[in-house]
């Protein structure tokens, strides 16, 4: 039976929060991992917790409106917080935690930054970061243990205090200079888009979503967390960072608890097939799955084939493979392949892709052939179109920028008034695709902007700490990606010019650029390249040309395509 | 297998597969996470070589950046087997 959501038009999250029944002992949470025994939280004691913490937040003075930032690892306190926040008609937003690869210092300062820019009321952190990161900090910081020792006060304000177009919460998406943006969404915009996603899965009531995805991504925040909790099914949580160095466990978790779903960005697939050892795999099932959905970074046939192969001994079937292509600005989901059924493969004339802007499909087998995934229809409520540099719409099979209207859009970039979203009322996605049958396929970003394993990056902000590294000519570096067949994924490449010709300190300016990008970054660089002065490629115009520094760069290591 | 011999091994495989550089000089006692050499997918990555290589199974609760961040912690760790 597909899932009744227990809200209507009009009503906000809170509403959506305050009907689920306290004398409910059905699970809404299962936090599992490759080291700590599972917790199991029902949904009377998600809701109990939550009322807790908005008493906490109210203790802190926190008024409906009020921005309070959650910069804390994935934990049952995290997610207590977040909804306890939304229950107040505040506004949360989930940032990524200080993890042992970032300069603490360089961290707290970009903490302190966004939240100055944002005008945050609070910060959550954890015990240990609370000290040095409220010393900077231009609001309080708060260690989010506090919050569990509020007394629940049952009388807190249900669903009064916000209007159904009120800002419900922040997602953060990438933005230039490091500076994250705040994707606004009002409550009206997240609870059609959980309709109108859970109508086009369809969700149903059986279904268990598994999920190792971040909070602070959207994907994570509304298909790992918002959406099973809204919709009264159960969401088995696993913390990010533990994913990535054990990613058995996911697969662990879904055997264990019978999942059905599970997102996943495209990288994740040729992580599994590649990096899971076989003893870790001994009587596993993936029988009860009905759909891995790759989502948030260009799918590739390649890394669906991969894992179909490695997992098809665990019940892996070609049927389970959806795709969805989703984006913060937009709540979440614009399209969804129908579960149950393979994605639509197009094998396409890589050549006239590339020079003329044409999806032609041509055999599997020809030459220059390249596959694409389709991404599936629109989901109801989104209007989708391809169109050209003038945003005139384009017809199928012409490659384009991708734009869409909905009726869960975001409301706009928090405090950034210097950012209008919308065109004629349409959200400009800066990817790019076609459409073909009804369905989209994405090709890849307009700009120069790298997907590294799920997540967007700024070449310039990467430029930018390169610059300041000592024996780096300033000005003199360029940051483009490289895409990987093995990972899945593009990978980070830098070339950068240097004056010294002596191997050992062009072997320590190295270190210490790759360094600077681990401290201050999500991502780590696999490609450091340090040249001789003259050797990066100029426009006419005297800029530093990426695309042609990659090609030059990507000819000189013997990379081809 | 003694400890130089896998020592070798295990710097081989990281400075080939995973910096995508031969002939980076790894040191001993560098920090390959922590110094942004590769990211923390690598771990499980190192597991799989472990295994497939010398055969030791190192368990999750070991493959993490605080115990596997230099080489000289990868090639302890391998000796306890």
């Amino acid at each position: 039976m597909t899932v009744h959501l227990p809200f209507h038009f009009g009503q906000t999250l809170l509403d959506a929060a305050a009907l689920a029944p306290d004398n409910d002992d059905r699970p809404a949470l299962i936090l599992t991992g490759s080291s700590h025994p599972p917790t199991t939280v029902t949904r009377r004691d998600f809701r109990g917790e939550t009322v807790r913490a908005a008493a906490g937040l109210l203790e802190l003075g926190l008024q409906p409106g009020d921005l309070v930032i959650i910069a804390h690892g994935q934990t049952a306190a995290a997610l207590f917080a977040f909804w306890g926040a939304v229950w107040l008609g505040a506004v949360p937003a989930m940032m990524p935690p200080l993890t042992e690869k970032l300069d603490p210092e360089i961290y707290f300062q970009s903490m302190a930054r966004l939240s100055r820019f944002a005008e945050a009321r609070i910060i959550l952190a954890t015990d240990e970061l609370a000290a040095p990161l409220g010393a900077i900090s231009p609001c309080p910081v708060v260690p989010i243990s506090q919050l569990a020792q509020a007394k629940a006060q049952p009388g807190l304000p249900e669903g009064k205090s916000a209007a159904p177009e009120a800002i419900a919460f922040l997602q953060h998406s990438s933005g230039t200079t490091g500076l994250q943006k705040g994707v606004a969404l009002s409550h009206g915009a997240v609870l059609r888009q959980i309709e109108a996603y859970a109508g086009s899965l369809p969700l149903l009531e059986t279904d268990v979503i598994v999920s190792w995805l971040p909070l602070y991504h959207d994907m994570g925040l509304i298909a790992g967390f918002l959406l099973p909790l809204v919709a009264g099914i159960p969401l088995v949580l696993i913390d990010p960072f533990d994913w990535v160095s054990h990613p058995a466990v996911l697969l662990r978790a879904i055997h264990e608890y019978r999942g059905t779903l599970c997102w996943l960005p495209n990288f994740a697939y040729n992580h599994m097939a590649r990096r899971i050892r076989q003893r870790d795999l001994d009587s596993l099932s993936m029988a009860s799955m009905r759909g891995f959905i790759n989502c948030s970074e260009p799918v590739r046939h390649e890394s669906h084939e991969l894992f179909l192969e490695r997992f098809a001994p665990l019940g892996v079937s070609r049927e389970m493979l959806g795709v969805s292509y989703a984006m913060a600005e937009n709540t979440f989901a614009v399209t969804q392949t129908p579960l149950g059924q393979p994605p639509a493969v197009e094998w396409l004339d890589g050549r006239r892709l590339a020079a003329e802007k044409q999806a032609v499909p041509v055999p599997p087998g020809a030459p220059n052939a390249v596959a694409m995934v389709s991404c599936g229809p629109a989901i109801p409520g989104t209007d989708m179109a391809v169109v050209d540099e003038a945003h005139r719409p384009l017809p199928d099979r012409r490659v384009g920028e991708i734009a869409i209207r909905s009726s869960y859009l975001l409301t706009e970039y928090y405090h950034r008034p210097d950012l209008d979203p919308f065109v004629d009322g349409w959200y400009l996605t800066g990817d790019m695709g076609y459409q073909a049958n009804g369905e989209l396929y994405v090709i890849g970003r307009q700009k120069d902007i790298i997907i590294n394993a799920g997540k967007n990056i700024y070449p310039q902000d990467i430029e930018a700490i390169v610059n300041t590294v000592n024996g780096i000519h300033p000005g003199r570096a360029v940051v483009f990606g490289v895409p990987d067949d093995r990972e899945g994924t593009e990978l980070i490449a830098v070339v950068a010019e240097v004056d010294s010709q002596d191997e050992a300190v062009r072997r320590e300016i190295g270190r210490q650029v790759r360094q600077a990008i681990a401290q201050q970054t999500m991502v780590t660089a696999t490609y450091v390249e340090l040249v001789d002065p003259g050797w990066l490629v100029k426009t006419s115009s005297g800029k530093i040309s990426r695309r042609a520094n990659r090609e030059k760069w990507r000819q000189s290591m013997g990379f081809y395509g | 297998m003694n400890e130089e011999t896998i020592r070798s091994k295990v710097r081989a495989f990281i400075t080939r597969e995973l910096i995508r550089d031969e002939h980076y000089p790894l040191a001993n006692d560098e920090g390959i996470i922590t110094g942004g050499l590769m990211d923390s997918f690598a771990l499980a990555e190192l597991g799989v070589f472990v295994e497939d290589e010398f055969d030791v199974y190192i368990p999750d609760a070991d493959l993490t950046v605080a115990k596997m961040d230099t080489l000289d912690r990868m090639v302890a760790r391998i000796l306890q087997g």
